[in-house]
Formats: C-alpha cells, structure tokens, sequence
C-alpha cells in the first residue's frame, strides 16, 4: 500500500521535475500569435488601424483589444485572412472608418521640395533619401503608400500617385461566365 | 529504332494543317511602320539605347539585354526610329507596352555585322553573343537561349520539331525549306551543350520535313526520331518524356535531368546569328484561318498582323479577330496594329464557322475527362474545382504550377467549362500574393530596423549626455582645466558626494596656486574642446547648471 503511493508520489514528482525544467528551457518568448498576425499584416506601417504600426496592430489583436476590420491597405482579403487565422467570423469594414483604397506610391515634387527632412522622419520604412536642404525623392521600390509622408510637409509639395497597371503587375481575371439555363 | 515513350493522355484535335503547309514560305513586304516591344521575351525588358529621330540601319541594336535574364533587340531593316513609346503589344491583358516604332526608309542596309567562329571563342563569350544577338527559345516561352545552356553540359539534347499545335506549320516549312541551316545551328547547341546523344522530334504528320531531316542530317550523328502526333507532344516536357522516358521533376526543368531542349526554329536562328552575323530580325510565321491563301512567310519583327495578313491575300468575310499562336493555346485579339514579335509562330484569322464559339458552360459532374487527357497526369477537376473557390494553397498541392496550360483539359470537357482560365487566374493570383508578401516582409524588415536606428540613437545620445554631464560634473573639480578634454572618454563609475567635496576643495586651492600656468599650457584643440563643452553647459539642465557654477560661487 505504502509503496505503491511512494512510487506514483516518486512518478508525480519526476514528471514535475521534467515539466517545470522544459517551461523554463523551452519558454517561448513573447506572444508567438503576434507574429502569425503580424505575417499577415501588409506592412504599410501607416497607423490606419489606430495603432502606431503592423506590430503594435498585431499585438492588440492577439490580447482582443482590437478588431479585424481595421487595416483597409490589407483589403477583405486581409480581413478574411486574419479570420482565417483566429478562427473568428469575417467582419467588413465599419461605416465611416477608413474604406481600403487603389495601391499608391509618394511622389515627391522636387520642384517644390525644400529639403527639410521632415518627411524623411516620417517614414516607417525609410523609403525616402535626402538630407537637410538637399532634395527628398522616394524610393519607389520601397514605399508601402502609407501617406505618413503627406500631412508633415510644410510646403505640400508630396502627392500620392496611384499605380498603374502594366503588362507586369496585370492578373488574369476571375471567369465568369452564364451556365446554361435548364429548360 | 529507338523506343518511344509515352505522356500521359493528350487529345487529338482536328490537325488543319494542310491549308498552309503546301505553299512555300515568301517574305513579306517591308511595312509601313514597325513596332518592337521591349518585351519580347521572358525576363527582364530590354533598355531602349536609341530615341526618336535616330537613323538606324539593319541588323543595328536598338536595346540592349538588361541583366542576364534578358535579350537584345534589333533593328529589322534600316530605317529613321519614330519613337519609344507605350503602344499595345500582344498580351492577354491589352495593355500597352514601351515599344519602338520606326519607318523603314525602303533601302534595307545592313549595318556592319561579321560571322562568329564560334569554336575559337569561349562559350561564356559564345553564351554572351547570343543574348546580344536577341536569340530566345521559338518554340513559344521565349526563354533567352544563354540561360538555357549557360548550365551544360549535358546527356541529351533534344530539338523539337513536333510542332503539335493545329493550324501551325512553321517548323513544318522551315525543316523543309532550311534543314541544312537547322543542322548548321544544331551543331552550335551541340558545342554548347556537349550533349552524348542529338535528337530531334518530329511528329508523323511531317512526312517531308522528316525526309528533309534526315538527309540533312546524315553522317552527323544526329538522330530523327518520328513520334506519334499527338497533342501536346511539341510541350517541352512531353517531348523529352517520349523521346528518353525521363520525366521533368515537379517545379524543375530538363536541365535538372541531364536534357536540354530548343526548338528547330531556334537552331536556325542561332545559325543565322553565329554564321552569318545576322540578329534575331525576323521569323517564319504561319497566316492561316479564314484568308484567301493561307501560307508562311519569313516577316520582320514589329510587322502589323493586318499587314500579314494582307500578304496571304486578305482575310476573308465574316472574319472575327485573330489568334496569335496556336488554337489550343494561342492568344486571341482583336486588334490588327498588333505587331508581330518573337513569340508570334502563326497569324489565324478567325471566323465563327472556323471557332464557333463555345457553347455555355455547364456545371462539373465530375467525370474526370480531364484528367484522362491531362499530360502532366494532374487532377484537373480539383484544380478547377480550388481555383474556383480561390482555395489557392490547396491549388499548389495539387501543383498547380505544373500545369502547362496546354487546354487538353478544356478541349474534352463535356460541360465546356473554360478550365484554363481558371488555372491562370489563380496561377497569376498566386504570383501576385508571393510579390505582396515580399515585399510586405521587405518593409517590415525596414520598419524594425529603422526602429532599431532610432532606439539606438536615443541610447547613444543618452550615454554621451550622461558623459558630458559626469565631465562636467568633475571638469570644475579636477585638478586643472587641461583635465576637461577627457569628456569624451570612457564614463567613470559616480563619485561619491564626500569624494566630490574633497576633490573640489583640492582644486580651489590648486586652482589657487597655478591657475595661470594651466590654462596657457593648452592646446588650441583643448581650447576648442573647453570652449565647446562650455557652451554646451550653458544649454545643460538644472544639475550641471548647478555644479559649474556652485563652486565659484562657494
């Protein structure tokens, strides 16, 4: 009687031993559903969502402090995704918050620009280069079209230029097309 | 005789070959205007090295490959450039493209262009002469030829005269009227390629090219081999399955098996580059369907389809659009401006009793008809049936991106549902979410570490201050003012407050005894550095205010 509850005391506290070590050797740092979610973000960095980045967004969705529906740069097809991901319901985007709009790039007048770096300072993703009173121009490769550029110039000399379709960027469309109707 | 394998399925569909195959090619007229996209095969655009108002001759480069993934293009008949401007190309979007337009001044002089012996120059030098010459795969991918082979050598090498799509009839043409030229160009790859074995597929529906072939090929060592005809034999991967019985890796290429695979037309284009110096100018096009005399002719790159057309004697009433390329996989346009570019193997002219339109498609019953024809043994009906529901990962493990679109697949289907559409849809749907999202992580990578920038900006600047503020702290306390250039070094651990009363006392009366001397003794950098770091104290905090000026004061 006494052994056998000695050997399954022994067995308890062997496997806690085992438990307690791998929590402490295999802890997983951070929360690893910010960074599924954050994978899915477009990575604008814009702020749209209320949030001062992607990851602070990704964060506040993992802790439910945040909708799914407040990244209009990453479309429904984003929405869609994040419910996907988190196994909730599709949720469109609210009346009168921000609606998703055509993919654009920052062009910069140089023209107008007076090299004040502000938007330089701006930009999450450093896509513009410039120095103090030398002219700013974007690095169109690299802008995300997040817009933080726009407000902080004080001569408005930033304009956000819509892409254009090319043979490149051009998608074979969904087919649609009748069936026949039954007679 | 060898032995022949076999692909899975293919279809056969009515062959209409004969209406073209029976004339012997003619050139055509020079036109009015020419049109040459930069784009003309895959890879990078080519770079536009002429501008509008430029005199050009024949055979002169008009842009040059860009990158290695590239080819050049020429100038196919001399001539004033017109413009590089947006223009409509062949492509299934309609969308324009840069092109260079020119006039061709009538006289068709040639710049300076000399053979390459190709045997005393390295193949590395050999593989650059065919990008510069503008030499892509013909065969309908336009594939720049000096990637292709850039990874030789290889075991097999295989020239593909199939040519299985219906209506076409170039190659057919060509190996009847230039397979000595074709031999001639196959000895090119051959260098190249150092392959242990040449074949050349032809299917038995050639007759004459065969025979033509064959007598070309006569004490060289280059096998004819006959195939069976059907489609899609001329798609490269079902060819090298026939001819050698290996299958092309899911993803992969014939490379990664030993085999590389060019088609007849390329060879003779090779030929035409490497032993006579000529570019990539022109090319053999079949102008078939509803035209008066349907029939092949040698046509600059940049020709109007409208005008080849007119050269096959006009197009007939009741005509409806054209198809470049083959029915099964050809693109179908509209518009005749287009102009004919290096992917362009035939001209047909379509009319609703040639192509009657497809009747409306019916649900899927699941009959997997599809798959039975599918030549790449997919599961068609699951493609279409994930590609439908925009399923696009489910799509890719039924490998998707084997499909060849060849149409096998829709061609049979009883309920006429337009599979390919489906597939290229979401094929293009897939690509264009890989760009997203590389160019998503491209900016998150951007974003952290521009965060990680200013992070450590602030750290650094936060560590210097607290160093001026420690030097200061002990600047007025040291035992001399020649000790304040050591703002910048290392900080020192925080002194202690009765430390600090004592060292201020032993530097008043130190101060007291050799103050003259110590501040002639400087050097003008040490001067510079006290005078910058006393304005910087002047803009300090409360606390540094504080300790400077306290001990005078005391």
């Amino acid at each position: 009687m006494l052994a056998a509850l000695y050997v399954m005391a022994g067995i308890a506290i062997a496997l806690g031993a085992v438990l307690g070590f791998s929590a402490i050797k295999f802890k997983v740092e951070g929360n690893p559903l910010v960074d599924k979610i954050d994978a899915v973000l477009p990575q604008t960095q814009c702020g749209q969502c209320g949030y001062p980045g992607c990851k602070p967004y990704a964060t506040a969705i993992a802790t439910g402090e945040a909708d799914i529906n407040r990244c209009p740069p990453g479309g429904e097809d984003g929405i869609r995704k994040l419910a996907d991901l988190l196994g909730v319901e599709f949720k469109p985007f609210g009346e009168g918050t921000a609606q998703p709009k055509p993919k654009a790039v920052a062009f910069i007048d140089e023209n107008i620009c007076i090299g004040c770096t502000l938007c330089l300072q701006a930009c999450p993703v450093d896509a513009i280069s410039g120095a103090a009173k030398q002219m700013h121009t974007i690095i169109t490769q690299e802008c995300t079209g997040c817009e933080l550029c726009v407000a902080p110039c004080p001569v408005d000399c930033i304009s956000m230029e819509p892409l254009p379709q090319t043979t490149q960027t051009w998608k074979w469309d969904y087919p649609v097309y009748t069936l026949r109707q039954a007679a | 005789m060898r032995s022949l394998h076999r692909f899975h399925g293919g279809v056969h569909p009515p062959e209409h070959k004969l209406e073209s195959s029976e004339r012997p090619s003619a050139r055509a007229p020079l036109p009015k205007l020419l049109a040459l996209p930069l784009q003309q095969h895959i890879g990078a655009k080519a770079k536009a090295l002429v501008q509008a108002g430029d005199k050009v001759l024949k055979g002169q480069l008009l842009a040059r490959a860009e990158g290695n993934l590239s080819a050049a293009l020429h100038a196919p008949t001399s001539g004033t450039v017109l413009s590089v401007e947006a223009r409509p190309v062949p492509h299934p979007s309609g969308l324009a493209d840069l092109c260079i337009t020119m006039a061709p001044d009538g006289e068709d002089r040639w710049a300076e262009h000399a053979p390459i012996d190709y045997y005393s120059i390295p193949k590395d030098a050999l593989l650059a002469k065919l990008r510069d010459g503008g030499i892509v795969g013909l065969g309908g991918a336009t594939f720049p030829t000096h990637v292709k082979y850039a990874s030789a050598p290889v075991n097999t090498l295989v020239l593909n005269g199939a040519e299985c799509e219906p209506w076409i009839t170039t190659d057919d043409r060509l190996m009847r009227e230039r397979a000595a030229e074709i031999v001639q160009g196959i000895e090119i790859l051959r260098h190249l390629a150092s392959p242990g074995e040449t074949l050349i597929g032809i299917e038995d529906n050639k007759p004459q090219a065969i025979a033509a072939m064959r007598q070309a090929c006569a004490g060289t060592g280059i096998e004819v081999v006959t195939v069976p005809t059907l489609y899609p034999t001329g798609g490269e991967k079902q060819l090298v399955r026939i001819l050698t019985g290996k299958e092309v890796p899911s993803g992969g290429r014939p490379f990664s098996i030993g085999v590389a695979c060019s088609n007849v037309a390329t060879a003779y284009a090779m030929h035409r580059l490497v032993n006579h110096g000529e570019p990539m100018l022109s090319r053999l096009v079949t102008v078939t369907g509803n035209v008066k005399t349907p029939q092949n002719f040698e046509v600059l790159l940049g020709t109007p389809i409208a005008d080849l057309v007119q050269c096959a004697g006009g197009a007939l009433s009741g005509s409806s659009g054209y198809i470049l390329g083959g029915p099964m996989m050809g693109l179908h346009v509209g518009d005749g401006q287009l102009p004919v570019v290096k992917s362009t193997n035939c001209v047909i002219v379509k009319s609703p009793s040639l192509f009657p339109p497809t009747p409306p498609a019916l649900p899927c019953i699941r009959c997997t008809r599809c798959a039975q024809a599918c030549p790449a043994d997919l599961q068609p009906q699951e493609l279409y049936w994930f590609a439908k529901a925009r399923n696009f990962g489910k799509a890719q493990e039924y490998n998707l991106f084997d499909c060849i679109e060849c149409g096998a697949c829709a061609y049979v289907c009883p309920s006429h549902i337009p599979l390919v559409q489906y597939y290229r849809f979401a094929k293009s749907e897939i690509w264009a979410r890989e760009k997203e999202k590389k160019a998503a992580d491209a900016a998150r990578v951007r974003h952290e570490s521009r965060l990680e920038r200013i992070e450590r900006d602030k750290r650094e600047k936060a560590e210097k201050l607290a160093q001026k503020e420690k030097a200061a702290l002990a600047s007025p306390s040291a035992q001399a003012p020649s000790s304040v250039p050591a703002a910048g070094a290392p900080a020192q651990p925080a002194p202690a407050q009765d430390l600090i009363n004592a060292a201020i006392e032993r530097a008043r009366q130190q101060a007291a005894l050799v103050k003259p001397k110590n501040t002639e003794n400087l050097t003008p950098q040490q001067q510079a550095e006290i005078a910058e770091i006393e304005a910087r104290r002047a803009h300090i905090r409360e606390v540094a205010h504080h300790h400077e000026t306290e001990p005078p004061k005391e």
